[in-house]
Parts: C-alpha cells; structure tokens; sequence
C-alpha cells in the first residue's frame, strides 16, 4: 500500500527532522533507497530540482519523492506527512505551551541533537561524494576524474566569489555553472 | 480587521512567500521579516528572533514552523491552517509539474550530461550547508565527542554496507544531550554542598 507508505515515512521523517531541508536528507535517502523507490542518483537530482525551486526544501522533496511514487495524490500524503508534525508542535507551543521552549531538559536535549544532526549531513555528503566519485557501495570501484576536478573548479568558484563579492553565491547560480561545465565538457568529449 | 479577513492575508502573504522564496527556510526567513516586522508590524523584532529560535529547535520545516506559529498568534487555528497551506501550495504545484515531464526530460542525452555535473554541485551544496552548521555549534566538548561520533559511526556503517537509522542516532544524540546535562548539574550541586 504505497499511499500509506508514503504518508507513514513522511510523518517519521517531518517528526525527527530538526535542522531544515539538509537536516531531512539523510532521513529522506534512507527511506527511499531502503524502499526501492529511488537510486542515490536520483535522490540528488531530486534535491538539485528541489534547491532551484521556490519553496522549502524540504516540502519541494516530500512532493517529489511522493509523486515519483504515488502521482499526485502520494506527493500530496508525503507532504502533509512532512510538515503535519511540525504544525502540529508548533500549534502546541504557540497556543498552551509558551514557556515549553525555555525548559532547561528541552535545551539539554536539543544541545545533544545538533551536533548529531550537522554530523548526519556532512557525513551524508561524504558518503554521496564517495560514490559518486569513486563508486564506494557500486560493484567496482572507479575514478571519477571528471567529477573530482569539477568539485574543485566548483570550490573555487564559491570560494573566490565570496572572498570578492564578500556574500555566498546563490546554490542555484552554482547549480546552473555545474550543469554548463558538465554539459560542454561531456559535448567536447563526444565529439572528439 | 476582521478574523475572515486577516485569514485571506495570511494565506495570501504566506503563499507569495511559498512561491517566491528559493534556497529554502534560511532564505525565508529575511523575507518573513521584511513582511511581518517591516511592513504589517504584526511582530517585534524580538518576536521574530523568538519565533525563529523556536522554529530552529522544533522538528520540521522551519518555514511552517514560523507560518504555523505567526498564523496562530494572528487568527488562532484557522490563521495556523491557512498560512501553512499558503507555504506549501506552491511547491506542490510547481514539483507537480516538474514531475510531470521530470522522466521524459532525463532521457534528453543533453540532460544527462548537465546532471552529471550538477550532482557534483549538490554534494559540495550539502556538505558547506552542514560546514556552515558546525561553525554555528556552540563549542562545548560534548557537541565534538557527539559529532565525531556519529560522524565516524555512519561513514563506517556505509562504507561495510549495513544499515543506519538517522532517526535512532538523533534521538540517542538528544539523550546524551539530556544525560550531560544531568550529570553537570548533578555535580553542581555536590561542589556547591562541598563549599558550604
């Protein structure tokens, strides 16, 4: 029963996810690639499309993941799965719990979930980079020289924009100079 | 103005904020405040930060977090449903969309090739998003002992090939939380009775 499914692991996702979009994602790759439902691949290309959209992240990709799966109404279910416990909570906090935030348990509690939450992202990151670039989990391992140059053209370009213009460069700009490098590198590639 | 009509402007504010916001709930956030503190002063610049704080440490989108939140304290639970729906009705819209054509757009060879690149971008995306994180971690040893831990934990369980549950490593993160804090003020609380 896809749709319950989906509504089910999006609540779990939305009731655990404390720390944005990013924070969702090692929640949302688990779910997905445990269920079949999508390759690490398209997971990415799933998040590139969901950071260049208006919106939350986080909602873009509970639609996105729950129409590859359920058409319109799984992307439906997986997104009020992802934000029902959020507005839920919040609606308690705002209407009968107001001093609930400023308990000294609440903030001890959260104090141990944020490291482990930035430790779930970048090692998420990691482990993506690993694969991508070098195939770790696939059936052989491989270089990815292409890929590893473009992770550093694409470092520097992020990183000398703000050294010069003193702000982060938009993701979706740097989205945009991947995509163009890749295309007219594998286009060269092809022709010679 | 009347409960109906501050209903409609919430659900209308909070739908151009849905639709017109990219890069996520950070990026909202600069908006939600030009809109509610600047513009409407429905909210103190206080307030805001209140509600920004509250909506970092609450599971979820922060962006319905503080839609919930401002809603409720505008136009009570009809407000909250609104706003939180004005949020979310355009991304459902616009990926409805995408999906739609999503397939046959990724068999275009050209397109494969841009996202050969573009999950590069991604990864590099995800990693300084979680960099930018470690650098706002309040310094406190037990925040690295926690970090290095899981950190060391799942790259270790990925690259042997079992499974991981996020959802378990953030609560067990959040007990160890508890679990300092209780032996911190535990040991207060001796050192203060030795004084004495």
């Amino acid at each position: 029963m896809i749709y319950l499914n989906l509504l089910l692991a999006f609540l779990k996702i939305g009731a655990v996810s404390f720390g944005g979009g990013y924070g969702m994602i090692s929640l949302v790759r688990e779910t997905v690639v445990s269920n079949g439902w999508l390759t690490d691949n398209q997971m990415m290309d799933f998040i590139a499309v969901s950071e260049s959209t208006p919106g939350p992240i986080a909602v873009n990709m509970a639609t996105f993941v729950g129409f590859s799966q359920g058409g319109l109404p799984g992307a439906i279910l997986a997104t009020v799965g992802v934000i029902l416990p959020a507005f839920l909570i919040m609606l308690l906090i705002a209407s009968v719990m107001r001093g609930f935030m400023k308990r000294k348990g609440v903030n001890a509690f959260l104090e141990g979930v944020r490291p482990g939450v930035v430790a779930l992202i970048m090692s998420t990151a990691v482990t993506m980079g690993l694969t991508l670039l070098f195939g770790v989990g696939e059936e052989k391992l491989r270089i990815n020289v292409f890929g590893l140059v473009l992770l550093a053209v694409i470092a520097g370009i992020a990183i000398g924009y703000k050294k010069i213009f003193k702000k982060k460069i938009s993701p979706i700009f740097l989205i945009v100079i991947s995509a163009a490098i890749s295309l007219i590198f594998n286009l060269i590639f092809a022709i010679s | 103005m009347s409960k109906g009509k501050m209903v409609l402007t919430l659900f209308l504010t909070f739908l151009k904020i849905g639709a017109f916001t990219f890069g996520g709930g950070y990026a909202m956030i600069a908006l939600l405040e030009e809109e509610f503190v600047g513009k409407r002063k429905w909210l103190t610049h206080e307030e805001f930060l209140d509600i920004i704080a509250i909506g970092e440490s609450t599971p979820g989108p922060i962006a319905i977090n503080s839609a919930t939140f401002i809603g409720f304290r505008q136009a009570g639970f009809f407000g909250s449903l609104f706003s939180t729906l004005g949020v979310v009705i355009p991304s459902v819209i616009i990926i409805t969309a995408i999906s739609l054509v999503f397939d046959r757009f990724m068999e275009f060879k050209y397109v494969q090739y841009a996202f050969e690149g573009i999950r590069v971008c991604v990864v590099y995306l995800i990693f300084t998003a979680g960099l930018r994180m470690f650098k706002g971690l309040k310094k406190k040893p037990h925040s690295f002992v926690i970090f290095s831990a899981v950190a060391v934990t799942f790259i270790a369980f990925y690259l042997f090939g079992l499974s991981f549950s996020s959802i378990i490593c953030i609560l067990v993160c959040g007990c160890v939380g508890l679990f300092v804090y209780a032996y911190e003020s535990i040991r207060k609380k001796r050192e203060g009775g030795a004084e004495r």
